[in-house]
């Protein structure tokens, strides 16, 4: 029964893994950016949530309806003025480098303005409400929450971009931006609207991550090195993958936490290099060779 | 709808670089409504350099790119469709992970209004239909051809470009896609072709334009020019033509 409780865990910390993950599978899938900052955007979502929500009166629970527009339309002027302007040299290494120092100075202006002290988001009773359908499970009602919405949002996006017109040119671009400009499409404005998507699921994880647990100014580095596991484990190109991946990690890092607790983070970690040893592209890669 | 002969597409004095390299050499030429004009040239000599500048993907160091006596010059790749110039580029281009209907939908994004839509594509390539669902990846050179000119037919271009359909791909299958050309003409789609075999341009051409080195050497209709004048003109040989025809292969 213990062990049940562990897989259990893991998967509804798994559901916040894939919700983290997200937005770096699509960065990374239509533009080839690899989003150092992504963590930090995360945390800087919380700080967001925890400066303008109380103004609005509403509960915090729904801090999402304030965070998410204003992410989703950064993201897109973010990837229309620095990102862009970084691919526009042609070399990958430049947009590592935007982003890395993007995560550098964001992590010293929040220390700066907030110090180093973690916060959370109050959420009242929710936190500590849970379903108890024995005396050794525990199901935490926001960690439900959250893998619920991490189903919901990859799922929906993954439907998106396969049945919608938007995400037949996303996915159009993604392929060939060259070829999609020849047919008519504005790549630099379906990359921006492929950042919008990216940067408002990152809200909605840096939301997630602050009701579950706590954040810091510097702890969106963590988060990114487990987000980056989920999408490679469920394979890139993939959002199923990635939905795949953080459960698998999640219930890799649970089992070994119930092995001993010093296992956590190394079970997850070997689950990562067995998956790129054996199956290099991922569980789910989606991509056949031209 | 432009008339037929009314000049449609105008190359002034366009000259483009790759870095260093002068690609494409002070060409001027100008496209009639309804014709099919060919511009042929050695390996190298600056033909698909040439399409992708009139496209806009290339920039163009100088000159002119009029449409319709429009300077299209400064208008980005994505505008210039909807204004009626597509381009089939070379080694096709499809979107690998999207099926073939999907590559075709993509196509309409900026559709103009005309004769030209899925349907009609798949009236042209029957085969297509049965395939619709397959990713474009997974077809033949050939098939892939018809789909990557299919994508460029649904946003009812003005002056459909082609570059280098041949190659690549079996004699047969080329002159399949070639016998199509008429059917497009008589719809009013004005072409302009790149092609290294001068034998199926001049074929299919109203009127040619021979590059080398990013030099005009000749234009003329296929009808007037002799043998000898094209290999003169596609090899560089102009000024010591008459002694080298004895001695070219047949």
């Amino acid at each position: 029964m213990t062990w049940l409780n562990a897989v259990i865990q893991g998967i509804l910390i798994g559901g916040f893994y894939a919700l983290f993950a997200c937005g770096l599978s699509l960065l990374f899938g239509v533009m080839g950016i690899i989003n150092l900052a992504h963590g930090d955007f995360a945390v800087i979502a919380g700080y967001v949530a925890v400066i303008l929500v109380p103004q609005t009166h509403l509960p915090m629970v729904f801090g999402f309806l304030v965070v998410v527009p204003i992410f989703a339309l950064g993201g897109y002027i973010l990837q229309r003025t620095i990102f862009q302007a970084a691919l526009n040299r042609g070399d990958p290494l430049t947009i590592l480098l935007v982003t890395f120092g993007l995560s550098i100075i964001t992590e010293n202006a929040l220390l700066q303005a907030f110090s180093s002290n973690g916060q959370s988001l109050n959420i009242g009773n929710l936190i500590t409400d849970s379903i108890n359908p024995s005396n050794v499970i525990s199901i935490s009602d926001i960690s439900l929450v959250v893998l619920i919405v991490a189903v919901v949002v990859l799922g929906g996006l993954q439907l998106m971009l396969s049945r919608t017109a938007t995400g037949r040119t996303i996915r159009a671009v993604a392929d060939d931006r060259e070829a999609a400009e020849l047919v008519g499409i504005n790549y630099r404005h379906v990359f921006g609207i492929a950042a919008a998507i990216a940067l408002a699921t990152v809200a909605l994880a840096g939301l997630a991550s602050g009701m579950i647990t706590e954040f810091a100014p510097t702890s969106g580095t963590n988060n990114l090195l487990f987000a980056f596991e989920a999408v490679v484990i469920g394979g890139i190109g993939s959002l199923w993958g990635t939905l795949v991946g953080g459960i698998v990690l999640g219930v890799a890092q649970q089992i070994g936490a119930q092995i001993n607790p010093a296992y956590q983070i190394l079970a997850g970690h070997l689950v990562f290099l067995a998956v790129l040893a054996f199956r290099s592209r991922g569980l789910f890669a989606v991509r056949e060779a031209a | 709808m432009t008339t037929p002969g009314q000049s449609l597409l105008e190359v002034e004095n366009l000259t483009v670089h790759h870095g260093q390299l002068c690609a494409v050499n002070d060409v001027s030429f100008t496209l009639s409504a309804g014709e099919t004009f060919a511009i042929i040239g050695a390996n190298g000599a600056g033909k698909s350099t040439m399409l992708r500048t009139i496209v806009g993907l290339h920039p163009a160091t100088s000159g002119r790119i009029l449409l319709d006596g429009t300077d299209v010059s400064a208008t980005p790749t994505s505008k210039r469709l909807s204004k009626g110039l597509a381009l089939v580029p070379e080694g096709r281009r499809l979107f690998p992970s999207l099926t073939v209907e999907e590559n075709l939908k993509v196509g309409t994004h900026r559709a103009r209004p005309g004769p030209f839509d899925i349907e009609r594509v798949y009236a042209l390539f029957p085969w297509m239909v049965a395939r619709k669902r397959q990713r474009a990846a997974r077809l033949s050179g050939g098939e892939q051809q018809a789909v990557a000119i299919g994508r460029a037919l649904v946003a009812n271009p003005r002056v459909l470009l082609l570059d280098e359909l041949s190659l690549g791909l079996a004699p047969v299958v080329v002159q399949r896609i070639y016998a199509l050309l008429p059917e497009l003409l008589a719809d009013g789609v004005t072409i302009l072709l790149v092609e290294q075999d001068v034998t199926q341009a001049m074929r299919v051409a109203s009127r040619v334009l021979c590059l080398l080195e990013g030099r005009t050497t000749l234009v003329g209709s296929p009808k007037e020019l002799t043998r000898a004048q094209i290999e003169g003109a596609y090899f560089g040989l102009a000024d010591e033509r008459e002694t080298t025809v004895e001695s070219m292969p047949p």
